[in-house]
């Protein structure tokens, strides 16, 4: 919203005041200021001039010369425009003058000299109007300063919509100037008004609000025998500033009092408009607006009709059936509060958002309607002073909002600043801002203005908002707060997440990404991976974004098939979120899940598997003291390979998997690496307590290595279980296996286990262990089949 | 004096020996030869008892002398071949190339990751306790809770994420307040990371994905001006110089008062360059005083507590503290880009 400190200073005299510094103010104490734009600094010199004479130009059709009396002297002046006539007063910028920015000087066009410009609306920058020359009103004096007559000379500033979403009563300059008087700390002038009291003993309007929830008021008053068509310059100037466009007098005098008060007017042509019901329609049906658009008005709209015809969209936009014409001098005047959501709602569903919806949105206070119209009036009055009001200012008020009154003290607002502000400065500023305020001691009575009280201040921290903000945050002194320490200690799953990260980062080499919650279905299917169903967003920028993942790895796989030119080897892991399907209670299946994908050429793809491996056996063995255990599994996704995956088990609970890839996938990926994954479900996994340390006294004698060597079948080693079977039959004197080589063979594996053997009170003789060796031996070769070799 | 010319004799050939003894095999045999058990030495030895008794002391002592001496040749004989054995060793040894370049040497974190580790550190230290929560979140912790009452426009500023079973996708931290009030009680200080989610076209500046840190701190008698002390404190130590902040009024519905933060513009020092729209100022974060009914959302005693909450967008201070220009480089994937960032 742009705002004018012309207009401002209408209603309150900043004069001796660095008003630039006061916008500055301004940004700190009410809403930022995204920029200040200076006006009418590049254009002086221009003046009131007269046309004395107009005389074709031999050389050109469209060129005149013409006679300028500036009022000191005659010049000739060479013009374009097409409204020249002689008697005609014109803006003119004489040799030396600048209009906007451009220096004026002696000129010869078209083989004759001119000494100074004719000026357009459009070339002073006071209007858009750059049909013809600026026509100047016959009294004002020859030679006159234009700027001297009209504001040209502004200075404004934008402030975003958005920053005021909060304040109804900053939509107006008004409620802009209430905020610099009381920054400037002087007084605020009432707004100007035409009484209507006056006017009570004629006849009513017929206004009929029927949906009171919607329509809270609906004032009206009716005017005829308005003349005037254009509206004063210095309005036309005011609104081309403030970015608005002059239409007619009547349109452009709701527009400026809607930027004035905030409140929106709507002006309809009494002989179209006579009475009116404020309703909604019970089918849908298209309206036209006076933009000229068609538009789909629903059951849910609220409609201003006129016996039964509609003839706005109540808050949003007037039907062009109803607008002011050229012809048009009789005028239905509304001035109306509307229910804010029900406009946002109207507004959001027609895709119109207008100056009126903005402002309605935000919960206007239902107090201005009838300022509203006095102030018109009083404007009107002053440009058609034969217009005559024709009817009595008729106000239904349906929906009063209830009077806001706050207690506060002292103590309460020491409290929540920090700080020591006075109570002479908590009266003043609450005060200056049109709050009432009744002292008695450090204790504050304070009834909330009705322009703050459709919602924007309810309660007493909303006044210390308004206390603190005016005191200005750079003024406070800051301090530590007061509050015992206690410790804190990180819960499991942030420590678990910490630490497997540094592990895969700081040991393994892998590279840390993010990605998306959801699937990507278009690079899955450059890659030959199926997307799987699952639960799905509403609104997803593109369909093929719409399913959450359930597993890390498709993401993880796009990223290195992505990267394929960064190296011949890499790893890539993220912590993310996915989803798998809905709980039974209807929500989401929230996974936390750690993926890692491993992309190498330059090894084959066994030593990659084990790499990985490796690399979950460091993870658990180093937070949780413990390793898991690889349990074949059957495919969920067509990516995981058919026999190379496995669940990844500890305490019977499967914490995720590590598997190769399917071939149809790999070779997408990529023809020549080997590439291996695996995922691990966080939640479960940190719920897997850690086991405590348990310290043993090593064995202070020396200890026996056995190594047998048996023959199995291929693929027939469990490690794991082979342990299990040797510790279980070999007594207390076993103290570790270790796998010390594995060989495929064509006739079967051939297996070689080392036996450490150790106590801790003697020096074992060889002797003593044969039992346990040969309790192995049995074992071995009962449970799994396995023959000791003989040397 | 046969002895002495035996010993004489015996010592020359001795010399002659050694100085052919050119590996420690040969030079063992030498010893062996000489001052084993079936030696020459140990030969004299016995013959001493031919000699008479007045001679004896002094043909010992000859003995004795001959005996040390050769034992000490042999042993610094044996001293120099095995150092000439090493440096033999060392000359054969192949000259390795430190100036290779050392294949994947180190690996990445995201940069989300340090930021939040750095953000997480400092706020550890001031006892404030990190908080996870999920990504997907119901309109009641997101909005509802935070006195965004159904139809408040500040709902159109965050285009939301809704999924078909009705939850939604987190679009600010502070969907986690609820929770953490619940969890905790007051006296609370927490920072909550955590992905959030806008419904916005992608483009250099604007990501539908990203991460923010909340952090909320509730006690008797916090106020304004402790907020102020802990988010210059907090981004001092995150820019690790001294940051001067000023707050602007700000609307936010779950706090109130509510403020815009703003910094020192780090690049131009607050003089005003194109970055900060030659303000000196950019703006940080939102925060202010939680807002009493989310207080009360939370089961807190607002005539007793009082607290400060703020929102610091980390993907965008991750972008300012390492000069990121485009935010699609946070979840693109590429390493040309990620892997830049070792640690900090």
């Amino acid at each position: 919203m742009l705002l004018s400190m012309n207009w401002i200073g209408d209603f309150v005299d900043l004069s001796g005041l660095d008003r630039r510094a006061l916008i500055g103010r301004f940004t700190l104490s009410t809403a930022e200021v995204e920029e200040v734009i200076e006006k009418g600094a590049d254009t002086c010199g221009v003046i009131v001039a007269k046309i004395l004479s107009v005389d074709a130009h031999p050389n050109s059709g469209k060129l005149h010369l013409l006679k300028i009396d500036t009022g000191k002297e005659v010049v000739d002046c060479v013009c374009g425009a097409p409204n020249v006539r002689p008697g005609m007063k014109v803006a003119f910028a004489a040799v030396g003058a600048s209009v906007s920015g451009n220096k004026i000087g002696k000129a010869e066009i078209a083989g004759y000299p001119s000494f100074g410009m004719c000026c357009s609306e459009a070339e002073l920058g006071i209007s858009a109007d750059h049909s013809g020359l600026m026509e100047i009103e016959d009294d004002i004096p020859l030679g006159t300063d234009l700027k001297s007559v009209y504001e040209i000379d502004d200075l404004l500033f934008e402030v975003d919509n958005k920053s005021l979403t909060n304040r109804p009563d900053l939509w107006g300059h008004y409620g802009i100037a209430r905020e610099f008087a009381t920054l400037a700390n002087r007084p605020l002038r009432p707004v100007p008004a035409h009484p209507t009291a006056q006017y009570d003993k004629l006849p009513a309007l017929k206004i009929d609000v029927k949906e009171p929830d919607l329509c809270f008021r609906y004032s009206g008053i009716t005017v005829e025998g308005i003349k005037t068509k254009k509206s004063p310059v210095n309005m036309r100037i005011r609104l081309f500033y403030c970015g608005s466009r002059a239409i007619n007098l009547l349109a452009d005098l709701t527009n400026y009092v809607m930027m004035e008060l905030g409140q929106p007017m709507h002006a309809f042509d009494r002989r179209r408009v006579g009475q009116v019901e404020v309703n909604r329609f019970p089918a849908p049906f298209v309206f036209q607006t006076l933009d000229g658009a068609e538009r789909n008005v629903d059951e849910n709209m609220l409609m201003i009709c006129s016996k039964g015809e509609p003839v706005a969209i109540a808050g949003v936009m007037g039907g062009l059936a109803s607008e002011i014409e050229d012809d048009t001098d009789t005028l239905f005047l509304e001035s109306a509060n509307f229910n804010g959501i029900s406009v946002r709602k109207t507004s959001s569903r027609l895709g119109l958002r207008t100056d009126a919806s903005a402002r309605y949105e935000k919960m206007l206070d239902p107090e201005l309607t009838v300022p509203a119209i006095e102030r018109f009036l009083d404007l009107l009055f002053q440009a058609a002073p034969d217009a005559k009001v024709t009817s009595r200012l008729t106000d239904v008020y349906v929906h009063k909002f209830e009077k806001i009154t706050l207690e506060i003290d002292k103590a309460f607002v020491d409290r929540y600043t920090g700080i020591d502000i006075s109570c002479d400065q908590i009266a003043a500023t609450l005060t200056s801002l049109g709050f009432g305020v009744k002292r008695n001691g450090t204790a504050f009575t304070v009834d909330v203005p009705s322009w703050r009280a459709t919602k924007d201040v309810t309660i007493k921290a909303d006044l210390i908002e308004e206390i603190t903000r005016i005191y200005g945050y750079d003024n406070f002194k800051i301090t530590t707060t007061l509050s015992p320490l206690h410790p804190v200690r990180a819960e499991v799953p942030a420590t678990d997440a910490k630490r497997i990260k540094d592990l895969l980062v700081e040991r393994f080499s892998l590279h840390e990404v993010h990605s998306y919650i959801w699937s990507d279905s278009a690079k899955d299917k450059l890659l030959g991976i199926e997307t799987p169903v699952n639960v799905r967003l509403i609104n997803a920028q593109t369909p093929e974004h719409s399913s959450f993942r359930i597993s890390m790895i498709p993401t993880l796989l796009s990223f290195a098939y992505e990267n394929k030119g960064f190296a011949e080897a890499f790893g890539l892991y993220e912590i993310g979120h996915t989803v798998d399907g809905l709980l039974p209670d209807g929500t989401c299946n929230e996974r936390k899940k750690l993926g890692v994908v491993l992309f190498d050429r330059t090894v084959n793809e066994e030593t990659l598997y084990y790499r990985a491996h490796e690399m979950l056996i460091a993870i658990f063995r180093t937070l949780k003291h413990r390793s898991p255990d690889f349990v074949s599994a059957e495919p969920r996704f067509n990516w995981q390979h058919p026999v190379n995956l496995s669940e990844i088990t500890l305490d019977g609970k499967t914490v995720g998997f590590l598997t190769t890839l399917h071939p149809s996938v790999r070779g997408k990926v990529d023809k020549k690496a080997a590439i291996l994954a695996f995922e691990l479900d966080m939640e479960i996994f940190s719920a897997i307590s850690e086991k405590p340390l348990a310290y043993k006294e090593p064995s202070r004698y020396p200890g026996i290595d056995i190594d047998l060597s048996f023959s199995a079948s291929v693929g027939a080693l469990d490690f794991a279980a082979v342990e299990t079977a040797a510790r279980k039959v070999a007594g207390e004197y076993l103290k570790t296996v270790s796998l010390t080589d594995l060989y495929d063979g064509e006739n079967g594996e051939s297996v070689t286990l080392r036996f450490c053997f150790s106590s801790s009170e003697k020096t074992l003789a060889r002797t003593e262990i044969q039992p346990a060796v040969d309790a192995i031996v049995a074992a071995l070769s009962a449970d799994f089949g396995m023959t000791l070799k003989t040397v | 004096m046969i002895l002495k010319e035996k010993i004489k004799e015996l010592r020359a050939r001795f010399d002659a020996e050694l100085a052919k003894a050119g590996t420690p095999d040969a030079l063992e045999a030498l010893r062996v030869a000489f001052l084993g058990k079936k030696g020459p030495v140990t030969d004299l030895m016995a013959e001493l008892r031919n000699v008479e008794p007045s001679e004896k002391a002094e043909a010992g002592q000859l003995i004795n002398t001959l005996k040390n001496e050769l034992s000490d040749a042999i042993a610094k004989t044996g001293e120099a071949l095995r150092a000439a054995a090493l440096a033999a060793e060392i000359r054969r040894q192949k000259k390795y190339n430190p100036t290779l370049p050392a294949r994947d040497a180190v690996g990445s974190y995201h940069p989300i990751t340090l930021v939040q580790r750095e953000l997480e550190e400092i706020f550890s230290s001031m006892g404030f306790t990190i908080e996870d929560y999920p990504e997907i979140v119901d309109d009641y912790h997101c909005f509802e809770a935070l006195n965004i009452p159904k139809h408040h426009p500040a709902r159109d500023m965050q285009d939301t994420y809704y999924i078909e079973n009705g939850q939604l996708l987190k679009t600010h931290t502070s969907a986690a307040q609820n929770y953490i009030m619940k969890k905790y009680g007051a006296p609370l200080r927490a920072i909550f990371p955590g992905r959030c989610f806008r419904n916005e076209a992608i483009d250099a500046c604007h990501e539908n994905t990203f991460f923010q840190m909340e952090g909320i701190m509730i006690d008797e008698n916090i106020s304004i001006s402790n907020l102020i002390y802990f988010m210059k404190t907090m981004l001092s130590e995150v820019f690790r110089r001294d940051i001067k902040v000023r707050l602007r009024p700000g609307f936010f519905p779950f706090v109130e008062p509510g403020f815009e933060l703003d910094i020192n513009c780090l690049i131009c020092g607050g003089k005003g360059c194109p970055s900060c729209k030659n303000s000196g100022w950019l703006e940080l974060c939102p925060c202010g005083m939680i807002h009493p009914n989310v207080l009360k959302a939370g089961g807190i005693d607002t005539d007793r507590y009082t607290g400060f909450a703020f929102g610091l967008g980390l993907t965008r201070l991750a972008m300012m503290k390492f000069g990121v220009k485009d935010i699609r480089d946070f979840n693109g994937g590429s390493l040309a880009a990620l892997s830049q960032f070792v640690s900090e």
